[in-house]
């Protein structure tokens, strides 16, 4: 019997040469991740009574979750972070601005194909986009892997998702995934692997590639995985020349290594069930409130009066994102009553996005550029709705009192109808405005 | 030490509670005391549960419990309101995860689900794997060695002090000393 992903990945990770699903391991992350929480979770580290995180240059810590301190208590809690950063050595540390972990993790390329990334935050399932095995997990368990470099994961049973075709003009992978999403439910891949295949995904741009492993959070999933390919090496083999040059190592060794450490399932592998997706059916899509699977198309929601539109997050804040607000904006004003929050993932991003002249555009429409990071997705700062308002975003999630006011609402959409709607004041087709 | 009986009241909810509506992404980096946290436990799903929940009550859910953030304040507000059970159809995995690693059970159960209704007193048997409740008495499968010797230890912090050897220090309060 072939072996998934998952269980290639997750018997490397723990020393076997072979697992199957069910099966507990102890495995050896190669990529421990933590952010703001950072801080709190020395403070669980303290209590195991250990002095020393055993390997330093496994961990990459991003201030992002409320960027810069919005509080004294916020403030406090970045100073904590700093503080462990020195004391322990944390090469891999990403100040305040620098952008939202998991881009710029990726960015930086601290994260290769078949290596597995475990962090203190449930959007882990990110790195799937490079073919990397990662996965969230608690703040407890990310200091026991600062002790003890090992965490037990059960491996998972998978999902196959296929994607055959090209996506229609307008049509993004935020809507394909919260197609899927609202076709089989939240927990549509509870506790799977969930694996996408298909040349559909290959049509896609990496940009485009991040959102689905991204959104699969919100599917329940353990993580997700996308086949490496070219455009994925060749992407990584820039960024780990950039890596190579401040860490003092060969690039071209860590290239090579991308390519051959690699993992890809078993054509004869065991799945519990496979979704076939034509993308040329498919059609702009939204997630209403207050649940990711309350899925309708774009259509039916049409008209419904926005106050805040806001386009960021680890989801669908990057340059192609940011390119595809900018076609709707452009020579266009935000609609009275309604205000538009516009915040890059990451500094890179931020940076391009001004030498290409899309924040002079967003600033023209009327629109708010805010420091890289995550903004208000979870309610922190700088854009917390009033109670009765509607949000109109790109991110993952739209939870009652996500964003910080329990009697607002949350929409879910694709960057180009986040735009078109604060254009409209109204939810907006951008194929329309 | 190993808890055998808990029974208490229970609090019913539907599926897909979220970690959002558990505890509030706001509180997230605002609210460091754990002495505190009891007090938003389910803030945005049931204003009343913070106020009236006694020890030992029991916490029923749907399908999907405890989706979405990562944050284990999610676990730690329902623990440090006194319940040390969950029953639901089925948990989303770090929740899952953060229950287990803070000495909270998470028993999956769906018949019971479906059986139980506010305020009935519900008894889980952890040794015979039972659920009973007022209108019948439902198995439920066991947690598993690895995930019941975290319960026993108490939670994932005091087993690794086990598994160090670091036992005999001191355990540091966790907050920033009283002054949030």
């Amino acid at each position: 019997m072939g072996k998934t992903f998952a269980e290639k990945a997750l018997a490397r990770a723990s020393g076997q040469t072979e697992v199957t699903a069910g099966q507990i391991v102890d495995a050896r992350p190669d990529r421990i991740l933590s952010h703001d929480n950072t801080a709190a979770i020395y403070r669980l580290f303290k209590q195991l009574g250990v002095d020393r995180v055993q390997h330093p240059e496994r961990l990459a810590v991003t201030l992002d979750h409320a960027v810069p301190a919005p509080t004294t208590q916020h403030a406090q809690n970045h100073a904590e972070a700093r503080r462990f950063v020195e004391e322990q050595g944390v090469k891999h540390f990403f100040e305040v601005g620098r952008g939202i972990c998991h881009q710029v993790l990726s960015e930086e390329a601290l994260v290769l194909p078949g290596q597995v990334i475990l962090g203190a935050d449930s959007h882990t399932t990110h790195y799937g986009w490079l073919g990397a095995f990662g996965a969230g997990v608690g703040r407890s368990e990310v200091a026991a892997l600062w002790a003890t470099g090992e965490l037990w994961l059960r491996v998972p049973e998978s999902l196959k998702i296929v994607l055959n075709g090209k996506l229609p003009f307008g049509v993004t992978a935020k809507d394909f995934c919260l197609k899927l999403i609202g076709d089989l439910g939240a927990d549509g891949g509870l506790y799977a692997s969930v694996e996408f295949h298909g040349d559909g995904i290959y049509h896609l741009s990496l940009e485009s590639r991040m959102v689905i492993p991204n959104m699969m959070a919100e599917f329940g999933a353990k993580n997700a995985w996308l086949p490496p390919d070219e455009a994925v090496f060749a992407y990584l083999a820039e960024r780990l020349e950039r890596r190579s040059k401040r860490e003092n190592q060969s690039a071209q060794d860590w290239a090579a290594v991308a390519r051959r450490d690699a993992l890809y399932p078993d054509a004869d592998a065991r799945y519990v069930a496979t979704h076939v997706y034509d993308a040329s059916t498919l059609e702009p899509m939204i997630a209403k409130p207050h649940r990711v699977d309350n899925v309708a198309p774009l259509s039916a929601v049409r008209g419904t009066r926005i106050q805040q539109a806001f386009l960021g997050t680890c989801t669908n804040g990057r340059l192609e994102d940011l390119a595809a607000a900018c076609e709707v904006l452009q020579g266009k004003q935000i609609a009275r009553g309604t205000r538009m929050v516009v915040i890059p993932a990451s500094s890179e991003v931020l940076q391009e996005a001004t030498r290409r002249g899309y924040i002079s555009i967003f600033l023209e429409a009327g629109a708010v550029i805010g420091v890289p990071g995550c903004g208000p997705c979870m309610g922190n700062h700088m854009g917390i709705p009033a109670p009765n308002e509607v949000t109109i975003s790109s991110a993952n999630r739209n939870f009652r009192g996500r964003m910080g006011t329990r009697d607002s609402e949350i929409y879910l959409a694709s960057p180009a109808v986040v735009a078109a709607s604060a254009v409209a004041g109204y939810i907006a087709d951008p194929r329309e405005v | 030490m190993a808890v055998t009986h808990i029974s208490g009241r229970a609090w019913v909810y539907g599926d897909d509670v979220n970690t959002d509506v558990i505890f509030p992404g706001k509180y997230t980096y605002t609210i460091t005391n754990i002495n505190e946290f009891a007090q938003h436990a389910l803030e945005d799903l049931d204003p009343d549960f913070a106020r009236q929940v006694q020890p030992d009550d029991i916490i029923v859910g749907g399908r999907n419990f405890g989706c979405g953030s990562s944050r284990e304040q999610a676990a730690v507000c329902i623990k440090m309101s006194g319940v040390r059970v969950i029953i639901a159809k089925s948990f989303a995995r770090i929740f899952f995860r953060n229950c287990v690693n803070n000495g909270v059970l998470p028993i999956v159960c769906p018949p019971a689900v479906d059986a139980i209704q506010k305020w009935d007193v519900v008894t889980v048997d952890l040794a015979a794997g039972m659920v009973t409740t007022p209108r019948g008495v439902f198995e439920f499968p066991p947690l598993s060695p690895s995930v019941m010797a975290i319960v026993d230890a108490g939670g994932l912090i005091p087993m690794l002090r086990r598994k160090l050897g670091t036992e005999h220090l001191p355990m540091p309060e966790l907050s920033f000393g009283g002054k949030d």
